[in-house]
């Protein structure tokens, strides 16, 4: 079967690595006190404590390493693969995350609404319940929904745009315009701080004006998960911006070896699309 | 084993004891690592078996009370599916798939390492409220059934809580493995080693990943909104808001369905190992069974309803997901005949390795065929939720998977350690474990055809006598599985005589042109496939 050995370069193995499992003792103490927590005993905050402490350790250790390891040249064109293949199936799976609550927006929306309504009026969750959409809070407490074309359109020229500068910063990345790489990633940082900024007003605003909370029937649940979920994506997103804003200001990527660039890219424009998904079905239709 | 450690201590840059199976990135280290979990765990969720079968001895019984019989068949569940026989199907796929394609290692080291101390952290979390409890604080572990329906799971204590937070886990971890299983299988083979030249194990994994990384973040997705029903307000599962208990069902069989294939895939790649070796024949339909593997993954995402035929549906939804079902077992019947043609004419002999391959297609044969009763959307309304359920079920899960992985442990053991296990040992094994088994599980079809319903700690006198023969039974399959143990430590202690590079007189694969055991780092110069 086998005839000869191939003549390929090592693939590069990190030595062993006191990260990983340090970040499953920060996730034990997380799981723990958050598990407490939300059943009201005191002892959880201080879990959640001592569990980010080693987080913040593991994530400037972790990614510090790698970082370094890049540097060094240990990374060729057969490790950059591994990578680029990791983080789209990493994509893929949260897809199907978004997917599922879309799933659920949909199911609640179309099916289980209606059908409550076509029940026995006796048995209606509560007086005057009509079915539509949006559905009233329990008990039928009013609120209002936002408009989509106030914040949230905004928020989509935001995103839409900090998907353009970032694509921008990536044309400068491979002609090896520094400047406009660095100004691209810039804006891009930018665009997403403002969409959060926005964002969180209008949580506010729908919580203390318009009474739509968490708690306003199925309208509320899928509609904060929905954006929320988002919200913490585009958090997520906005910090490893930064992390490569840093590194390309420290002179990390070249035109041809710049994975971590365009790994953080790919994620922005996963986040960017799923916004408008959000927009369409849950501000506008 | 020794020969692995000798090797280690050459190199410098190893940290060792307890810190080599910390901070290891050797994929045979954490290969070892999810084996021992799993079969440790195999263990404990075998001992909380037995506790159910105690108390089902006899009507009347209070070795448990109520609360904590839900609470341990909860548990029962949770242990056996996701750290007992997950776990091992990984160790195995950490330890093989990297020789069986001729790879260095797995492409993402790191990452497999935290994929696996995800899983003891998962564990904790889990059984963490048991121990709460002493302490006076909720009312122990989750007791909801493996299944976690709302609206119970809704109300129930704070244990719930605590397997969410494993949940999220236990996704984690399993998504990690998947993309590295994925990545290394699309990046790292050999020169020359094609996907349709590689094992049929590598391809079963590579099956069993996708699946995961499809189904397992919409039950993320769903125990993150349980969480919100129970502590935030939201009313996903609840009518009060507009929302519906039945969606949960949707979230979790849409995810547990594949999970039975997830369960599934690994040890059905491992029969495609194991039947040729000893009938000394090449596969028959290599590709035919990689053909069933995608036809099987592509329809077990669109069939999870038939779990919930009694939970009530649209006529026309009952007609799709009872048909749907059903077209699984073509390409499932598929593999079945490749089977059959493989050993069909061989010049066979009967290790253990063969014996419990052959129970495997007998038990998992049986587990298929009553799976054809409880798909029929008719015939499902009398024994949904009937021992009968329960029966088909174990024989799918423990008839398939686990005669699976105990075929696989006993094939590579002497491969991984270097030394043979006791064979008469492994016959004794066999021979228990199937009348044991069957002993145990056919007297609980008869139990649900009658009518005795599951998830209860007592019963009324006439289902007397077949549960004091299932209990008996239990008793016999448990005490059988302490062999494994022996054979296991008989191996590893190096007690057995020394095995060589082939280990078995038929055995084809590049793992088997390596040294027992093979050194601590085997394919660092790929070899070329011709």
């Amino acid at each position: 079967m086998t005839t000869s050995t191939s003549a390929r370069h090592h693939y590069y193995v990190p030595k062993p690595s006191p990260y990983p499992v340090l970040l499953c003792l920060s996730l034990l103490l997380l799981a723990t006190g958050l598990g407490l927590r939300v059943n009201g005993i005191g002892a959880g905050r201080w879990l959640i404590g001592a569990g980010a402490l080693p987080l913040l350790y593991v994530l400037f250790g972790w990614f510090g390493s790698i970082i370094a390891e890049s540097r060094a040249g240990l990374y060729h064109r057969w490790e950059d693969r591994s990578f680029r293949l990791g983080m789209m199936w990493f994509i893929v799976s949260e897809v199907v995350l978004f997917a599922t609550f879309f799933g659920v927006l949909f199911y609640e929306r179309s099916l289980s609404v209606p059908w409550l309504a076509g029940l026995d009026p006796h048995f209606s969750p509560w007086p005057g319940f009509a079915g539509g959409w949006p559905t009233a809070g329990p008990a039928g407490k009013a609120f209002e929904v936002i408009s989509p074309w106030g914040i949230p359109a905004l928020n989509t020229v935001l995103l839409l745009s900090s998907g353009a500068t970032v694509t921008w910063a990536h044309w400068g990345l491979r002609r090896d315009h520094r400047q406009q790489l660095i100004s691209g990633l810039v804006l891009t940082v930018l665009l997403g701080v403002v969409f959060l900024a926005l964002q969180a007003q209008e949580f506010h605003h729908a919580y203390t004006e318009l009474g739509l909370t968490l708690g306003s029937g199925v309208y509320g649940a899928t509609f904060f998960m929905l954006t929320g979920l988002h919200g913490f994506h585009v958090t997520l997103g906005v910090v490893m911006l930064t992390v490569i804003l840093w590194r390309s200001v420290k002179g990390d990527f070249n035109r041809d070896h710049h994975f971590g660039f365009e790994a953080v890219s790919w994620y922005w424009h996963f986040v960017d699309v799923v916004w408008l998904m959000l927009f369409v079905f849950v501000y506008w239709m | 084993m020794r020969h692995a450690a000798i090797e280690y201590t050459h190199d410098e840059h190893q940290p060792r004891g307890l810190a080599r199976w910390l901070f290891t990135t050797n994929h045979k280290d954490i290969g070892i690592l999810y084996m021992l979990f799993g079969l440790t765990f195999f263990v404990v969720g075998g001992l909380f078996a037995e506790l159910i079968r105690a108390q089902l001895f006899q009507p009347g019984q209070h070795i448990l009370a109520p609360e904590a019989y839900n609470q341990v068949i909860t548990l029962h569940g949770l242990v056996m599916v996701f750290a007992a026989l997950m776990p091992v199907t990984a160790g195995f796929a950490n330890y093989l798939i990297p020789m069986m394609i001729g790879a260095s290692d797995m492409a993402l080291p790191r990452l497999n390492n935290w994929g696996f101390w995800l899983l003891p952290v998962a564990a904790v979390v889990l059984v963490l409220p048991f121990f709460l409890k002493m302490l006076g604080i909720g009312n122990g572990p989750i007791d909801t059934g493996w299944t976690i329906y709302a609206p119970l799971s809704v109300q129930s204590g704070l244990g719930v809580d605590f397997a969410i937070f494993a949940v999220f886990l236990l996704g984690a971890s399993s998504l990690l493995a998947s993309i590295n299983i994925i990545v290394t299988v699309k990046n790292m083979r050999a020169p020359g080693m094609t996907m349709m030249k590689m094992p049929l194990f590598v391809w079963s994994w590579l099956m069993t990943s996708l699946l995961l990384i499809a189904v397992f973040p919409a039950l993320i997705a769903g125990a993150a909104m349980l969480l919100t029903d129970r502590h935030f307000g939201t009313h996903f599962f609840s009518a009060a808001g507009g929302g519906d208990p039945v969606l949960w069902q949707h979230l979790f069989w849409f995810f547990g369905h594949p999970e039975v294939y997830i369960l599934l895939f690994p040890t059905a790649g491992i029969m495609s190992q194991i039947l040729p070796t000893f009938a000394r024949k090449p596969i028959y339909g290599y590709r035919a069974q990689v053909y069933s593997y995608w036809a099987i993954a592509a329809l077990s995402v669109v069939v999870w309803a038939h779990h919930m035929f009694t939970s009530g549906m649209p006529v026309g939804g009952q007609l799709y997901f009872m048909y749907s079902t059903m077209a699984i077992s073509v390409p499932l019947a598929v593999l079945f005949f490749c089977w059959l043609g493989t050993i069909w004419r061989g010049a066979m002999t009967f290790e253990t390795p063969m014996l419990f391959a052959l129970g495997y297609i007998t038990l998992f044969g049986i587990g298929g065929l009553t799976g054809l009763v409880l798909a029929d959307a008719v015939a499902d309304q009398q024994y949904h939720n009937s021992y009968f359920l329960v029966a088909h079920f174990h024989y799918a899960l423990f008839g398939g998977p686990i005669m699976g992985v105990i075929a696989a442990a006993y094939y590579w053991l002497p491969k991984i350690t270097g030394h043979m296990y006791n064979e008469r040992a492994g016959k004794w094994h066999f021979w228990l474990t199937m009348i044991g088994f069957n002993t145990t599980f056919m007297a609980q079809f008869f139990l649900g055809a009658a009518g005795m319903p599951r998830r209860i700690p007592d019963y009324a006198l006439q289902f007397t006598d077949l549960n004091m023969v299932s209990s008996a039974g239990a008793f016999v399959l448990g005490a059988a599985q302490l062999l494994l143990l022996y054979n296991v430590i008989v191996a590893w202690r190096g007690h057995g005589r020394p095995a060589s590079d082939r280990v078995w007189e038929a055995a084809q694969g590049l793992e088997f042109t390596l040294p027992s055991p093979p050194p601590y780092h085997s394919f660092t110069d790929q070899p070329v496939i011709s």
